[in-house]
């Protein structure tokens, strides 16, 4: 039952999409080209479709990547970021939609004819061979003199700092070696486009924060364009370029890592990409929201909806004196974590997170303090949060369209 | 008397008793297990030993002693008829295992390819020859020749050879493919191979253990077997199996034990190293993947209603 209502809800979703998407399409340019470079774009999908079975994996996907760009596409588990990959990989053909590669339609082309190598997830390094012979695997295909095959492999080994490990075999490599060859094997053909799904999930912490130094140097250096799938947010800020945020199978935003942690579009990106506080709120006029029953002051005009959700960043919260002017409230919980103290507090029947360097025992009444340039509003979205029935009590004129949002 | 390898080799492969299970066993009545296992090794060697140590008496009585003798091997080896047979089995045995492993790799390859659910009906009817009884099969595979007009001879005898060895060979190269990571044939062709030349240069020496174990198999089955080659060799071909079935017929020949002695040898060696190689490949599976699948559940809202 659960699943057909899903797959009716799925499809009508889909329908309202595809007449949004003229406009859709223009918008997502429009974020795009908004950091204005210049470059060309090298590769394109435009409106990409995929589904397996019942299950829709990609959703309407339309985006840009230009040349030597980091791009990332962050999403959850099943969000269709891997299967986006390898679609551009050619491992997976789109039900519909079109994808170019420097202008020419890339769908028809081969995997072995592209010009992109990939780095598998874990890794698909070829245990009858060895280090050498895995990252000479690719020139060997093309036939090049072994001399020239010889100096190249030689050249990407101390590129990924694994000199001399020429002769070993996969099965004596460590987790972070492998990943190491799986780079090299895949670079070492001078692709246009590096694809990586993953590729340091499986390492520890220590060594992944190493990797992605290294890897945003090779791709410097190189001038690769590099697109990169992860469903870590810290790496996606870390190391990219442009980012894009994935879920069930759409696009939610696209933007620079920066816009997408400052003006996170939905609560779904908000919420995936660092920690945030979700409220429900209220516009009638530009610059001014209502939250928990009190105006605020904040930096966005109105919206078409005057329901919205606004967004205040745990950081940019201070717990001053309770006053008139604030939303006022109890620490619940206070604990300490390194750089900052993380604690609780119940205002307005809400559970706000706030970190603070400024420690306020449990019990303490505190007054909510942020700026206009703090409150970030945001359109509702199918990933808003619920709404609890004592919002709708203390909020006297939601009566008349409460229901609609049950 | 080795007739019957076929159906032992599936019992072999079942999962020895686990040290769990042996421990308390042990414990408990050491004696007592002990003389069971001994009586079970009995039943089942001791007509096999009867067999090799008369083949080297002297006496032609299965009874009494003679002394130790070689001749019945140098008779053996003088009989035109047995050198005859011997290479019948052996270019039957070669060819029909080249051939029926070749096809276990492409039917390998091809029901791997398919869909899941495919996959397994694909590999339920590769599994029903195997638990067909040879009579069942031997009968059809004559009746089929016959409906065909087919002389029986060579030709019909490696044919039925290659059609009772594919279903082995696929069983044999099946658990090497599904070990594999897919992604190392798409990385092959993500590195530039054509699908072919990835399946040559990736898919084929991933699964050779496969391969390999395949092609001992069936040349151990194709030796071994009596019943299908007894309905489709026909009158003129005769392979050492059928010999020592017809010579016993006659009469009490101690080239049999001889015979049979070289046979049970042959298909003993061979079985061993069947199952050193089954029991090492298993050791090397999966050496040194970690999971990549690592779960980042769905994360709540960090601001919620009170209940």
């Amino acid at each position: 039952m659960e699943n057909i209502e899903k797959a009716d809800q799925l499809k009508k979703n889909n329908r309202v999409r595809l007449l949004t998407r003229e406009r859709s399409k223009t918008a997502m340019i429009g974020t795009q080209l908004s950091d204005k470079t210049g470059q060309s774009h090298i590769i394109e999908l435009v409106g990409v479709n995929k589904s397996f079975g019942e299950v829709q994996v990609m959703r309407d996907i339309t985006f840009y990547i230009r040349s030597n760009e980091f791009l990332t596409l962050l999403g959850p588990s099943g969000c269709g970021k891997t299967t986006t990959l390898r679609v551009l990989g050619g491992f997976e053909q789109p039900d519909s939609g079109t994808v170019t590669f420097e202008g020419h339609d890339l769908l028809p082309i081969p995997p072995h004819e592209r010009e992109l190598n990939t780095v598998f997830q874990r890794y698909a390094l070829f245990p009858h061979l060895d280090v050498a012979e895995n990252v000479a695997f690719g020139l060997q295909i093309k036939k090049l003199p072994q001399g020239e095959i010889d100096s190249r492999v030689s050249q990407m080994l101390s590129l990924v700092k694994l000199d001399g490990y020429g002769a070993r075999a996969i099965d004596q490599l460590s987790g972070g070696q492998m990943q190491r060859v799986a780079i090299a094997r895949a670079l070492v053909n001078l692709p246009k486009v590096l694809l990586l799904d993953e590729p340091l999930g499986a390492l520890d912490l220590k060594m992944r924060k190493e990797m992605q130094i290294e890897l945003k140097q090779m791709q410097r250096e190189l001038g690769i364009t590099f697109v990169y799938v992860t469903h870590d947010q810290e790496e996606a800020l870390t190391m990219s370029d442009s980012v894009i945020v994935m879920n069930e199978g759409a696009i939610q935003q696209i933007g620079r890592p920066i816009d997408i942690y400052n003006e996170p579009r939905n609560a779904f990106v908000a919420d995936f990409i660092g920690e945030s506080n979700i409220i429900n709120g209220r516009m009638h006029e530009d610059f001014r929201v209502l939250i928990c029953d009190k105006w605020f002051p904040c930096v966005d005009r109105r919206h078409e909806n005057e329901e919205v959700d606004v967004v205040i960043r745990p950081e940019d919260i201070d717990l001053v004196k309770p006053a008139d002017n604030l939303l006022n409230g109890i620490v619940t919980s206070a604990t300490f974590k390194g750089v900052h103290y993380e604690m609780i507090v119940e205002a307005c029947d809400l559970e706000w997170l706030v970190h603070s360097t400024d420690h306020k025992a449990e019990g303490s009444e505190v007054g909510l303090s942020f700026g206009p340039d703090d409150v970030h509003i945001m359109v509702k979205s199918a990933f808003s949060p619920m709404r609890g029935k004592s919002d709708q009590d203390s909020a006297s004129h939601e009566s008349e369209r409460g229901a609609d949002y049950e | 008397m080795v007739m019957n390898t076929r159906s032992g080799i599936n019992e072999k492969k079942e999962t020895p008793p686990t040290k769990a299970n042996a421990m308390p066993l042990r414990k408990r009545g050491g004696t007592v297990s002990n003389i069971y296992l001994a009586l079970i090794f009995i039943f089942l060697y001791a007509p096999i030993v009867v067999l090799i140590i008369n083949s080297f008496n002297a006496a032609k009585s299965r009874v009494v002693w003679g002394g130790f003798t070689l001749d019945w091997y140098r008779k053996l080896f003088q009989n035109a008829d047995i050198i005859d047979a011997l290479r019948t089995t052996i270019i039957v045995a070669v060819l029909s295992a080249v051939i029926a492993t070749l096809a276990g790799v492409l039917s390998s390859v091809g029901i791997y390819a398919l869909p899941k659910r495919f996959r397994r009906i694909m590999m339920q009817i590769t599994n029903i020859p195997n638990i067909t009884p040879d009579l069942v099969t031997g009968i059809s595979l004559m009746l089929l020749f016959y409906f065909l007009r087919a002389q029986t001879g060579f030709v019909t005898l490696l044919l039925a050879h290659i059609a009772f060895n594919i279903p082995f060979a696929i069983l044999s190269i099946m658990p090497k493919l599904r070990q594999m990571d897919m992604s190392l044939y798409e990385a092959a062709q993500d590195l530039g191979c054509t699908p072919a030349q990835a399946v040559r240069k990736v898919l084929i020496p991933e699964i050779r253990p496969g391969i390999v174990t395949a092609f001992i198999l069936t040349l151990t089955l194709s030796i071994d077997d009596f019943v299908i080659s007894y309905f489709t060799a026909g009158n003129q071909v005769t392979t050492l199996a059928l010999t020592i079935y017809s010579m016993a017929r006659k009469s009490v020949n101690p080239q049999i034990n001889a015979l049979s002695t070289l046979m049970f040898m042959t298909v003993f060696i061979l079985l061993i190293i069947i199952n050193m190689r089954t029991s090492s490949k298993n050791r090397i599976a999966h050496n040194g993947v970690i999971s990549a699948d690592r779960k980042i559940g769905k994360r709540a809202f960090t601001t919620q209603r009170k209940e």
